[in-house]
C-alpha cells in the first residue's frame, strides 16, 4: 500500500494499471486453486482421511477404557508396586457384571489377551463365576477365590496399561518390543516377536529383487538408447507390454510356469538335466522370479531415458583422448547414468517393499512380506492395532524413500535443464 | 548401422554383443510367461501342461457360461468406466488449475495429488476398509469407484499435465484477443491440441482400476468382485483353465490399451513433427 503511494505521487496514471493487473492475477490465481480444490477435497475424503484414520488406530486404545471404566479410573491413583487397592477390585467386580450384561466384555478380553496371553480365560471365567456384586469389603477376596491371577500384579498392570485412551503397545509390538511390569521397554517374548525378522525380509527379498531388475535391466536400456529410434521402438514392445499386462495374468503365468508339472521343469527333464522336479515355486526363489518379471519395467524405464540423454559425443571425446572403452565406460559413461540407476533402484524398492499379491500367491509360509501380515490382522484376525501400526511402521519407510526418490529426480531435471 | 561403426576394438565388439545376447535373454524373460500361458487356454484337457492333447474352445465356453466370471468381467468394466470418468473429470480439472497456479506450496500439493501412486496398495486399501466401513461404502460399487478414482487420477494428473506443459498458451490469449469467452477458446482451442493428452490419461486411468485387486480383495462384497479379484481366489483355490482363458481376455484388453496410446503416441509425434 505504501509502494502504491509513494509511487502514485509521481506517476499517478501506473498505480491504476498495476493494481488492476495484480488484482487481475490474483483472481487468476485463486481460479486456478479453484479449480484444483475438487481433487484435494476427493482425495482427503478417499486416501488422506483413510490413512490417518489408520495412523490413528495404531495408538487408540479405548477398549478397555469403555468396557471398564471404572476400573481403569480407580487404578489411575495406583502406584504400581504393590497389588491395588480393594477400592479397585470392587471397582472390576462392578465392571466386569456391567459388562458383560452388556456384551462389551469380550471386546475389553480380547484386547488384554494381546498385552498378557490368557487374560481372556482369566476374564471370561471371571465374568462366569461372578455371580453378584460382592459385599463391601470382600471383593479382593472374591476375585482372588475365583481365579488367583487377580492376586498378581501383573494382572493389574496389563489392565492399568491397557487403560488408553492412547497406547504406543501396538507400535512397540510392530518392532517386537514391549512394557514390563515397571513400565520399561524391553524386547518381546520370542513367541511373539516375529515381526523384526518379517520386516528384514521384507528388506531383504526388496533388495534382491531391485539388484536382479538392475542387472537384468541396465543392458536392455543401453541396447534401447543406442539403437537407432525405429528398432528400440519396435523392441520397446517387449518392455511395454509385460508393463501393460495385468499382475494377475503375469503371476499366475509364473506359476504355470514353474510349478512341478511346469513348463520349465519339463524342459529341464527333457534335457535331461534334472531327473526329479526341481521346486521353483511356493519358496524365496519363486517370489523373487516373479517380482522381478513385474518390476523390471519400472528399472528400464528411467535407466532408458537417463541413457537416452547421455550425448555419444562424451565417448567420442574420451576415445579420441585415448581412453580404453573399458575406462571410457566406466569413467565417463557409467557416472552419467548414475541419477537414473538411483532413480530406477529406489523406484523399484519403495515398490517392491508394499507387494502383497505376488508372494501371496507364489510364496511359501516363509516368504510373506509386512504386507501380507497387515492384511491379515485386519481382515483375518481383527487385530486391527496391530495391523495399523505395522502399516504405519511401512508407510513411514516408503515416505522417506519417496523423499529421497523425489529430490533424486528433482535434481536430476534440473541438470538437465543445465545441460540444454 | 551408425552403432556398428563406431565400434572399432574387439573388446568393443564383443561388449555389444555380450549385451544383445543378455538382452535377448531378458526380453524373452519379460515376454515368454506372457506367451507360454496363452495356448494353454485353448487346451481341450484340463491340465495346465504342454504338450497340449488337443486344441478346443471349452475353457472360453466355460468362462461365457460361467455367471460368476461373466458378473466380474462385467463389474471391472462399470468400476473401471465409471472411475475413470470421475478421475478424468477431477484430473483434468486439477492439471488445468495446477498449470497456472503459482505458489511456493505447488510442490508441496502436487506431491500430495500424485502420493496414492506411491503409497503401498496395502495401507490404502487398510485405511479405506476402516473408513469406508462405518458409513455402509465397503462391499458397495461406490465404495470401490471411489477408491479407484483416487488410485487412477494422478496419472490423469501426469499426463494431462504433461500435455499442458507442451500447451503454447499464447494459443489461448489468441483466442480471447479474437473474442472467446473462456469456454468458447476452451472448446474450439484449447481442447482439440490436448484430446490426446486427455485420452492417453483415460487410458491410464481405466488401466488402473482394471487391473487393481487389493482394494477389492478388502472392499468388495461377492456381487462386485472384479476380473483380477476372481483370479486371484481362482488362483489360490484351483488353477483350472478357464484362468488362462479370462488372463488371454485381459491381456486382449492391455494390448489393445497399449495399441491405442502408443498410436496416440504418434501421432502427437508426428504433429509436433510439423509444426516444428
Amino acid at each position: 500500500m505504501t509502494d502504491a503511494l509513494l509511487t502514485g505521487a509521481n506517476a499517478s496514471t501506473e498505480v491504476p494499471l498495476k493494481r488492476r493487473l495484480r488484482r487481475a492475477e490474483r483472481t487468476r490465481q485463486v481460479k486456478a486453486l479453484a479449480l484444483v480444490l475438487p481433487l484435494l477435497v476427493f482425495l482427503l475424503f478417499t486416501f488422506a482421511g483413510p490413512i490417518a484414520g489408520m495412523l490413528w488406530r495404531a495408538v487408540d486404545d479405548r477398549e478397555v477404557r469403555q468396557a471398564l471404566p471404572q476400573t481403569v479410573a480407580a487404578l489411575a491413583s495406583w502406584d504400581g508396586k504393590d497389588l491395588p487397592n480393594e477400592a479397585a477390585y470392587a471397582a472390576l467386580a462392578s465392571d466386569i457384571q456391567v459388562a458383560r450384561a452388556s456384551g462389551t466384555i469380550a471386546i475389553a478380553a480380547k484386547r488384554l489377551n494381546y498385552a498378557l496371553n490368557g487374560f481372556r480365560t482369566i476374564l471370561t471365567s471371571t465374568a462366569r463365576n461372578l455371580k453378584a456384586v460382592p459385599e463391601p469389603g470382600t471383593a479382593k477376596e472374591t476375585l482372588g477365590k475365583i481365579n488367583p491371577a487377580w492376586r498378581e500384579r501383573t494382572t493389574w498392570t496389563t489392565i492399568r496399561d491397557a487403560g488408553g485412551p492412547v497406547t504406543g503397545f501396538y507400535l512397540l509390538a510392530a518392532l517386537d518390543l514391549t512394557r514390563n511390569v515397571d513400565g520399561a521397554i524391553i524386547a518381546a517374548p520370542p513367541d511373539q516377536a516375529i515381526y523384526r525378522d518379517v520386516f528384514g525380509r521384507t528388506f531383504l527379498i526388496s533388495l534382491g529383487v531391485t539388484a536382479l531388475c538392475l542387472i537384468l535391466g541396465f543392458p536392455v536400456a543401453y541396447l534401447l538408447a543406442t539403437l537407432p529410434p525405429g528398432r528400440s521402438n519396435l523392441l520397446m514392445i517387449f518392455v511395454l507390454l509385460p508393463f501393460w499386462t495385468s499382475l494377475l495374468v503375469r503371476t499366475c503365468a509364473w506359476i504355470v510356469l514353474l510349478q512341478s508339472k511346469g513348463v520349465v521343469n519339463d524342459s529341464l527333464h527333457w534335457l535331461g538335466i534334472i531327473d526329479e522336479p526341481l521346486r521353483l515355486i511356493y519358496n524365496r526363489f519363486g517370489v523373487c522370479v516373479a517380482m522381478t518379471h513385474v518390476l523390471l519395467p519400472f528399472m528400464i524405464l528411467p535407466l532408458y531415458s537417463s541413457m537416452k540423454a547421455i550425448s555419444p559425443a562424451y565417448m567420442r571425446a574420451a576415445a579420441s583422448l585415448g581412453a580404453p572403452p573399458l575406462t571410457a565406460f566406466l569413467r565417463i559413461y557409467l557416472p552419467q547414468t548414475l541419477p537414473g540407476i538411483g532413480a530406477g533402484s529406489l523406484l523399484v524398492f519403495i515398490l517392491a517393499l508394499g507387494y502383497y499379491i505376488t508372494p501371496a500367491l507364489v510364496g511359501g509360509a516363509a516368504d510373506q512380506m509386512i504386507s501380507y501380515f497387515i492384511a491379515l490382522y485386519t481382515t483375518e484376525t481383527a487385530n486391527w492395532g496391530l495391523a495399523s501400526a505395522l502399516g504405519a511402521v511401512l508407510l513411514l519407510a516408503t515416505i522417506l524413500l519417496a523423499l529421497v526418490y523425489g529430490k533424486l529426480v528433482q535434481g536430476q531435471q534440473v541438470t538437465g535443464g543445465m545441460k540444454n | 548401422m551408425s552403432d556398428s561403426a563406431s565400434l572399432r576394438t574387439p573388446s568393443q565388439r564383443i561388449a555389444w554383443t555380450v549385451t544383445i545376447v543378455v538382452s535377448t535373454l531378458v526380453f524373452i524373460f519379460l515376454i515368454a510367461p506372457i506367451l507360454a500361458i496363452m495356448p494353454l487356454s485353448f487346451s481341450s484337457g484340463s491340465y495346465l501342461t504342454y504338450p497340449l492333447p488337443g486344441l478346443s474352445l471349452r475353457w472360453y465356453d466355460d468362462f461365457i457360461n460361467s455367471p460368476r466370471w461373466m458378473n466380474s468381467l462385467k463389474n471391472s468394466m462399470i468400476i473401471g468406466v465409471a472411475s475413470t470418468v470421475l478421475s478424468m473429470i477431477l484430473g483434468t480439472l486439477a492439471a488445468l488449475g495446477l498449470a497456472q497456479w503459482k505458489s511456493r506450496f505447488k510442490p508441496l500439493v502436487l506431491a500430495f495429488v500424485l502420493s496414492p501412486v506411491v503409497v503401498p496398495g496395502v495401507i490404502t486399501a487398510v485405511g479405506l476398509y476402516f473408513f469406508f466401513a462405518p458409513i455402509g461404502l465397503t462391499g458397495s460399487y461406490l465404495g470401490l469407484i471411489l477408491a479407484h478414482t483416487a488410485l487412477a487420477t494422478p496419472f490423469v494428473v501426469i499426463t494431462v499435465g504433461a500435455t499442458l506443459q507442451s500447451f503454447d498458451t499464447n494459443l489461448a490469449r489468441a483466442a480471447a484477443s479474437l473474442g472467446a469467452s473462456p469456454l468458447q477458446a476452451f472448446r474450439r482451442v484449447i481442447l482439440p491440441l490436448i484430446l490426446p493428452g486427455l485420452a492417453s490419461g483415460a487410458l491410464f486411468a481405466f488401466a488402473t482400476s482394471f487391473d487393481e485387486v487389493v482394494i477389492v480383495l478388502f472392499m468388495a462384497g461377492p456381487e462386485q468382485r472384479t476380473l483380477p479379484r476372481e483370479m486371484f481366489s481362482g488362483i489360490r483355490e484351483n488353477i483350472s483353465p478357464t484362468i488362462t482363458a479370462a488372463a488371454v481376455i485381459l491381456t486382449t484388453v492391455s494390448v489393445i490399451l497399449l495399441a491405442t496410446l502408443e498410436g496416440l503416441r504418434r501421432r502427437n509425434e508426428r504433429l509436433k513433427g510439423s509444426s516444428g
